[in-house]
């Protein structure tokens, strides 16, 4: 039994957490949210300069060569810090549907440029609010030129190109579109988490180029794998919730003793530990799945899913309530936790989505 | 990350799975588990036949030193060994309390000759030992015991009453937590021993629970002598010895038993709802992903214990979520099985109610599981404190004579 990070691997976690203590402390974060600034380009630069954007590409792509467990390593680093940078648009879903999908050519022509930060990618799937399902996909793609209006995009107001889902016929499938060029507008939109750009995205016969042959099947397959990522960054943010509500309890005093010695205050805080350590868990098995292309991973990606949700949502909310009135401030930073896991809750789809996703699952491999 | 097992691993479960093919009938036999209710004699019977067959087989006490009839073994091949053990009917229950946590607490504090004469047929099964901690006056909080040790000669004399003793009603010898000073503070006025079950003035009476089971009872102390040569620790360090059995309570507890998600998946697959399959309803799919997302939390979780003890270190406090979440689980699925049984789901009769009365029965079992070795809040506490380094909660009992302390209702 190995159900652990090896040495190397946690090496690699504690140098990340340094670093990123040091260059993504809540000010830097702060600069995006309280500036027009969409994302934190010096960041980004020094994540490249790292290895970690290629941390899971090939090197004969222009990766590291590391692998997903180092990749899930660094996420949860990530989502720890609330790096602002469009790391999940890029890497665990535009590089993942590359590595997953793309001919040799499309990564030979793409990889090295996400790998190195030259270029940021996006996945253009939702139009709107009606959920994103197969059926309610309009945009569509017709004589190779793509036409519809995608709402949200996540980091699609800075990307350079986008994965776009779109109708062809009667057939869904993936499509590479480069965003500067022509047919393309784009409009920044306001949200609820400005650490993390949104835009709306138009298209008008612009030009497109497939990627892979599967359609909705591919796009499910590459959201698995986000999914667990993304787990990661989640128990990151929910882990420093914990940290912090920790931290001040014990040096709040009220009516003559910390607040962290009533059991009002630490039974919420032992609740937060014990929805962490079940995400942690379940994300830990989806890292195995990712890691080993295992036959498990569409069940152990919806439920690392489905629990890094609860724990990120329940750990940000009860760290605002512990701290109570000043926690409620713009300048105490529990509402930095509080709006990234409104984000990452719904940016891949809702838990509801995935919920009922993990029961389908459960029913193809029961009936397998 | 792997699930592979080290070749010392690998090697030790091959041996236990040989045994237990040739010496157990596998859970998928669908043989009744005669374990399961406990009070009968032939569900006695075969478990002290099971214990004896492990205990020649040489797995019984694998982790206990072989000097004392144990196998000197690591602790993951314990846990490798009941992961085996959980696919055949092994009816273990009656052991647990007495080789989990009484027998440790003996080989921690008693004689040369006491270990030599109880650990080792205690392995056998042919000795089945029980714990008599609670009281009605201390539950939770255990120190708060009133059970009195009084000095006679050579002897003590015990009077008094415990509660919610596993097994006394055939137990052969039982650990013992008494107070033998009620000038001191709580905690320091305790002393702890070991005594026969047969002792004159010991009475047994089984506690009829809300389910309608007798799992525990109350024993009742009137001038019980005990020789001084099985007290346990010194007079007065009575909660020190309590800590090393309570130490080895974590191992005792188990998870809930079922129902679980496989339950009432199962349950939800077999049944129609107003608007069709229950399967496809929203807000059953939705419960169904909660539970089936906090299984696996827990069992992903005892991967990485496992694999702590497979390095040989300490497994950390995530194991400490176990029965916190399981007890409440239990609960759940439970109610939710009665549910999707509408109006028949009253109903307790195995022959019309759907899985013999699972639910039904879960229902009125699991309030017992959060309570059991630790409530709910209790164990909160116990994450907040020891994990999390919150302030213990402020006790105003601590620097009290114990005779002095309000007592209120039992």
């Amino acid at each position: 039994m190995n159900f652990e990070f090896n040495d190397d691997q946690r090496l690699l976690r504690d140098q990340a957490r340094r670093f990123l203590l040091d260059k993504c402390p809540a000010e830097v974060v702060r600069q995006t949210l309280e500036s027009d600034q969409p994302y934190d380009k010096v960041l980004w630069r020094k994540f490249a300069d790292m290895g970690w954007l290629g941390a899971a590409i090939p090197e004969a792509y222009g990766g590291s060569g590391m692998g997903h467990l180092e990749l899930c390593v660094l996420a949860e680093e990530l989502g720890r810090a609330l790096a602002p940078t469009p790391f999940a648009s890029s890497i665990y879903l535009a590089a993942e549907a590359l590595l997953t999908a793309g001919s040799e050519v499309q990564k030979q022509s793409y990889l090295p440029d996400l790998a190195a930060g030259a270029e940021i990618w996006c996945l253009a799937l939702s139009e709107g609010s009606r959920p994103a399902t197969e059926g309610n996909i309009g945009t569509e793609v017709s004589g190779g030129k793509l036409t519809g209006e995608k709402l949200p995009v996540a980091d699609g107001d800075i990307a350079d190109r986008a994965i776009v889902v779109a109708r062809e016929g009667a057939s869904i499938g993936l499509y590479i579109v480069d965003l500067n060029g022509a047919g393309v507008t784009r409009q920044t939109v306001d949200t609820m988490d400005p650490t993390r750009s949104q835009a709306r995205l138009s298209f008008t016969n612009t030009g497109v180029e497939k990627l892979g042959t599967e359609g909705w099947p591919l796009l499910e397959r590459i959201q698995d794998r986000a999914a667990v990522m993304m787990a990661f960054e989640q128990i990151g943010g929910a882990q420093a919730c914990l940290e912090m509500a920790k931290d001040y309890a014990m040096g709040r005093f009220a009516f003559g003793r910390p607040i962290a010695s009533y059991q009002a205050i630490k039974h919420r805080l032992a609740d937060m530990y014990i929805q962490i350590e079940l995400a942690r868990s379940n994300a830990y098995f989806g890292a195995w799945a990712l890691s080993t292309d295992a036959a498990e991973l569409p069940v152990a990606a919806a439920t690392a899913r489905v629990a890094a949700i609860e724990a990120y949502n329940f750990a940000a909310k009860e760290n605002v309530q512990v701290h109570g009135g000043m926690g409620f401030t713009w300048e105490f930073n529990c509402h930095l936790y509080y709006r990234r896991a409104r984000q990452l809750a719904l940016v891949i789809g809702s838990q509801r989505r995935w919920k009922d996703r993990l029961i389908h699952a459960l029913e193809r491999r029961n009936a397998a | 990350m792997d699930f592979t097992d080290t070749a010392e691993e690998s090697e030790y479960r091959a041996k236990a799975r040989s045994f237990l093919k040739e010496n157990a009938e596998p859970k998928s036999s669908g043989k009744r588990n005669l374990a399961s209710g406990w009070n009968k004699d032939e569900a006695l019977g075969a478990a002290r036949a099971w214990q004896a067959r492990k205990a020649a087989g040489g797995f019984a006490g694998i982790t206990m030193p072989t000097e004392y009839g144990g196998q000197g073994l690591s602790p993951i091949l314990q846990v490798i060994y009941n992961q085996e053990e959980a696919n055949y009917i092994a009816p273990r229950g009656v052991y647990e309390i007495g080789l989990g946590m009484c027998i440790p607490t003996m080989l921690a504090y008693a004689t040369e000759s006491q270990k030599q004469r109880y650990a080792p047929p205690a392995l056998r099964g042919e000795e089945i030992w029980c714990q008599l901690f609670s009281e009605s006056a201390g539950g939770s909080d255990l120190a708060g015991l009133r059970t009195r040790a009084e000095r006679d000669g050579d002897d003590w004399v015990i009077t008094g009453q415990k509660i919610w003793t596993s097994g006394a009603q055939f137990s052969d010898y039982a650990i013992l937590v008494t107070r033998s000073d009620f000038d001191v503070p709580k905690h320091k006025g305790l002393t702890f021993f070991f005594l026969s079950m047969t002792s004159p003035g010991i009475e047994v009476r089984p506690i009829k629970q809300m389910s309608g089971a007798a799992n525990f009872n109350e024993v009742y102390f009137t001038d019980v002598r005990i020789p001084d040569s099985q007290r346990l620790g010194a007079v007065g360090d009575g909660w020190k010895v309590s800590l090393t059995t309570l130490m080895n309570e974590r191992f005792a507890v188990g998870v809930a038993p079922p129902p679980d998600f496989d339950e009432i998946f199962d349950l939800v697959r077999d049944t129609e709802l107003e608007d069709g399959p229950a399967l496809d309803n929203a807000m059953v799919r939705d419960r169904l992903a909660d539970w089936y997302v906090r299984q696996q939390g827990l069992k992903n979780a005892h991967f990485r214990t496992m694999t702590a003890l497979s390095r040989g270190e300490t497994p950390g406090p995530e194991s400490s979520i176990n029965k916190v979440v399981s007890a409440y689980k239990y609960q759940e699925v439970s109610f939710f099985g009665m549910e999707m049984q509408e109006m028949l789901g009253i109903i307790t009769d195995p022959d019309i109610v759907a899985m013999d009365g699972l639910f039904q029965i879960g229902a009125l079992s699991s309030p017992g599981y959060r309570i059991a070795g630790g409530t709910d809040e209790i164990l909160r506490n116990i994450i907040a404190e020891r994990v999390l380094g919150l302030p213990q909660d402020i006790r105003v009992d601590k620097d009290v004579a114990f005779r002095d302390l309000p007592t209120g209702r039992d």
